[in-house]
């Protein structure tokens, strides 16, 4: 219960919990209806009540009074099991939920959101899936996004691997959608796969008719029946709901805060475009791994001890000494144009080098590559010992220094690490297409 | 007609389109736009739990059609809130005060929070798939001649976007009119003369335009409901003539009669639905409904019980 201060003392004296159908007199009106939950916010003195008509009001206790018509039901949400037979002729797809964003379950009555999340769960709301595989389901987490930490990336790692050895012809992993591109870029990094893993979300919640949840649904699942034995990211590719764009997990990056086409391939295409069910390659002579031609590895490694710091006009040196005076153990810089930043950092960023501890050089441009060979503040950052972040996105870069800090501590293998292509994040040629697309 | 003595019962709920500057939650302009679309959306709507209940069995039905909708949008004059590509921006307080005033000249009560809901509607209207609308005040009066009627309950809700038309299936809207900002005015069912109703709605006509609302064709669409001790409640929606409210009132009270007379002499012949079915389609070979005949034409059956 959110109740608190004067609202709850108020209910706890008139005796009604959440759910309870009541009655509450105010200035010789009266209401009538169920008891609901508060939204979290600071508010200590109103109660929310449902009236028969379906709405909500908010009531000021001051000078209230309220009596117990009847008692509430405990919300009931547990279903029946489905009980639905393998078709030994689909495929098995597996997925993995982080957080509740695909199929929460909502107790209306309430207000209550349950994280309840099984197969079940997630055949009810989209019976559709059936006809495309078997599908299991597995709550990870539940957890916003936003709260998303490189341990994390970890343990999502190792279930997909559980998921891939138990069996599972592909991989769906349902996400929220702020770090989705972290997650998708660590898995890449991570993981070698025999068959697809395929990183989804929605930007409307599955709670609403208009919900992107069910199309980037159905159509990650196609991408996990595919023949790309990568770790993607499969979303919206426009704000109808047309198709979407199945984007390498590497090469991608939420680049709106709300519409639903969010995601775009930066520096890239995108790899294949899924349409009613459909999935065709956007480019037909990419490269990718295909299905089981590759057995799984696994490499979770990491060093969660490195810093993301954006460069920006005035950004004082002290900001790089702190990170090494405190223990970092690399860190990404985002910085302008083709590499850059203020001369004045320079020393502190020989400093870090000295210290061994790797710097890379991000743009902040997103687009095009970071080239610090062009103008001569790029060469002496070059030359105090920074390393080009090449093509890579700046988290990209991040997740990468996060996973190649992991494989070794030696300053010289990192930078091997980074400038060696391993989940298709380093492009060497750029083209007309790769940029706002 | 003595319609005390029919039990004649009537409510009429009101629905004005707000002159505000903005939009209930986005800060488009509230105007109709007659040029061409920018943009046209394609979109699909699901039924979901709604927030006034479970899935709600006519969205559900709506949505097993697989309607695909196509939303007309513009550059400068919609916006992502609209398009439900941006969610909705705090509500509007020019609207707010607005529907605070009718409230009060209203004699209502006002609660002491106010709470957006959403409301499922998946026939397209909406691009959400939800129509955002909440409860102003509750248990308001005006008087009559025929004694007080009470006004149960002052909304404050989001139009919805405007229907243009039909293309292979589609239904096209233009999110123009969507989130005008429009109230609810309802009355309880205790009007018991046909002139009553009138000058219910004629009082609170003049109380609606005694404040900033818009003014015109299609800005205020009344529906009327109506029923007899014995029939049924119907609704008549979209009255725009107030006077013509007592005639049509006389006009569904005589029918809801004929109705009731009609099942009378049934039960009195002791009459039964035949369970035999009959195709009667060979009488209709020749015939100059266009509408039969193309239903026959294209596979379809007259059937006929005795």
């Amino acid at each position: 219960m959110v109740y608190k201060g004067l609202s709850a003392e108020f209910l706890d004296s008139s005796g009604l919990s959440i759910g309870d159908l009541i009655k509450v007199e105010k200035n010789g009106t009266s209401y009538f209806g169920i008891l609901l939950d508060r939204a979290e916010d600071p508010d200590e003195k109103h109660i929310v009540i449902k009236l028969n008509s379906g709405y909500n009001v908010g009531i000021d206790v001051n000078n209230a009074k309220a009596e117990l018509v009847e008692s509430g039901d405990k919300p009931k949400i547990e279903l029946a099991p489905l009980n639905i037979e393998n078709d030994a002729e689909k495929p098995d797809i597996s997925i993995v939920s982080t957080g509740g964003t695909v199929a929460s379950v909502i107790d209306y009555k309430t207000g209550a959101v349950h994280p309840a999340f099984t197969a079940d769960d997630l055949i009810r709301a989209n019976p559709e899936l059936l006809e495309h595989a078997n599908i299991t389901g597995k709550a990870i987490f539940n957890i916003l996004s936003e709260n998303m930490k490189p341990e994390y990336w970890v343990k999502t790692a190792r279930s997909v691997a559980d998921e891939i050895n138990s069996g599972a012809d592909g991989v769906v992993i349902a996400h929220g959608t702020d770090t989705m591109h972290y997650t998708s870029a660590a898995l890449s990094f991570m993981l070698k796969t025999p068959v697809p893993v395929v990183v989804t979300g929605a930007q409307r919640s599955s709670d609403r008719p208009s919900s992107d949840a069910f199309m980037n649904l159905i159509s990650s699942v196609v991408a996990a029946k595919s023949d790309i034995a990568e770790v993607s990211l499969c979303m919206h590719a426009e704000e109808d709901d047309s198709y979407c764009y199945l984007h390498r997990g590497t090469k991608v990056r939420k680049m709106h805060t709300t519409r639903r086409d969010t995601f775009r391939s930066i520096n890239s295409l995108p790899l294949a475009k899924i349409q009613k069910s459909k999935l065709k390659l956007v480019d037909k002579d990419v490269v990718y791994n295909k299905r089981s031609t590759e057995s799984l590895i696994i490499e979770d490694e990491i060093e969660e001890k490195v810093a993301f710091i954006k460069s920006y006009p005035g950004i004082q040196a002290e900001l790089i000494d702190y990170h090494i005076d405190n223990g970092y153990r690399g860190m990404v810089l985002e910085g302008t144009g083709l590499g850059h930043c203020p001369e004045g950092l320079i020393p502190s960023l020989e400093r870090a080098a000295d210290e061994s501890i790797p710097v890379l050089m991000t743009s902040q441009c997103l687009y095009g590559l970071v080239n610090m060979n062009v103008y001569s503040t790029g060469r002496r950052i070059l030359s105090a010992g920074v390393i080009s972040g090449l093509d890579m996105l700046p988290e990209t870069a991040f997740v990468k220094l996060v996973w190649a800090l992991g494989q070794t501590d030696n300053i010289k293998e990192v930078e091997k690490i980074i400038h060696t292509d391993v989940a298709g994040e380093l492009g060497e040629k750029s083209s007309e297409k790769f940029f706002l697309n | 007609m003595n319609y005390e003595e029919l039990g004649l019962k009537m409510g009429l709920e009101i629905h004005q389109q707000l002159n505000t500057e903005k939009k209930l939650f986005c800060p488009c302009k509230c105007e109709l736009i007659a040029e061409k679309p920018d943009y046209k959306l394609l979109r699909y709507l699901r039924p979901t739990q709604s927030e006034l209940g479970k899935i709600d069995r006519a969205a559900f039905e709506e949505s097993r059609r697989k309607l695909e909708f196509i939303y007309e949008s513009y550059d400068h004059e919609t916006c992502l809130v609209e398009s439900d590509d941006e969610p909705p921006h705090p509500l509007n307080k020019e609207a707010l005060e607005i529907a605070l005033t009718i409230a009060s000249l209203l004699n209502m009560n006002v609660v002491d929070e106010f709470h957006t809901m959403r409301k499922q509607v998946i026939d397209g209207s909406n691009t959400g798939g939800f129509q955002r609308t909440g409860l102003i005040a509750t248990d308001g009066h005006i008087e009559t001649d025929h004694g007080k009627v009470v006004i149960e309950n002052l909304c404050l809700e989001e139009d919805a976007a405007r229907r243009i038309g039909e293309k292979k299936g589609k239904i096209i809207f233009r999110l123009d009119r969507l989130g005008i900002p429009l109230l609810e005015v309802t009355t309880d069912p205790s009007m018991k003369h046909p002139e009553q109703v009138r000058d219910v709605a004629y009082q609170l006509g003049q109380v609606l335009r005694s404040t900033k609302v818009k003014r015109g064709l299609g800005t205020i669409r009344q529906d009327l409901n109506i029923s007899i001790a014995e029939g049924a409640r119907v609704e008549i929606k979209g009255v725009q003539d107030l006077d013509t409210m007592p005639k049509m009132v006389e006009n569904e009270v005589k029918r809801q009669i004929g109705l009731i007379e009609i099942r009378n002499e049934l039960q009195e012949r002791n009459a039964k639905v035949d369970e035999n079915i009959h195709d009667v389609g060979r009488i209709f070979d020749k015939t100059e409904s266009k509408i039969i005949s193309s239903a026959i034409s294209k596979g379809g059956q007259v059937l006929a019980i005795k």
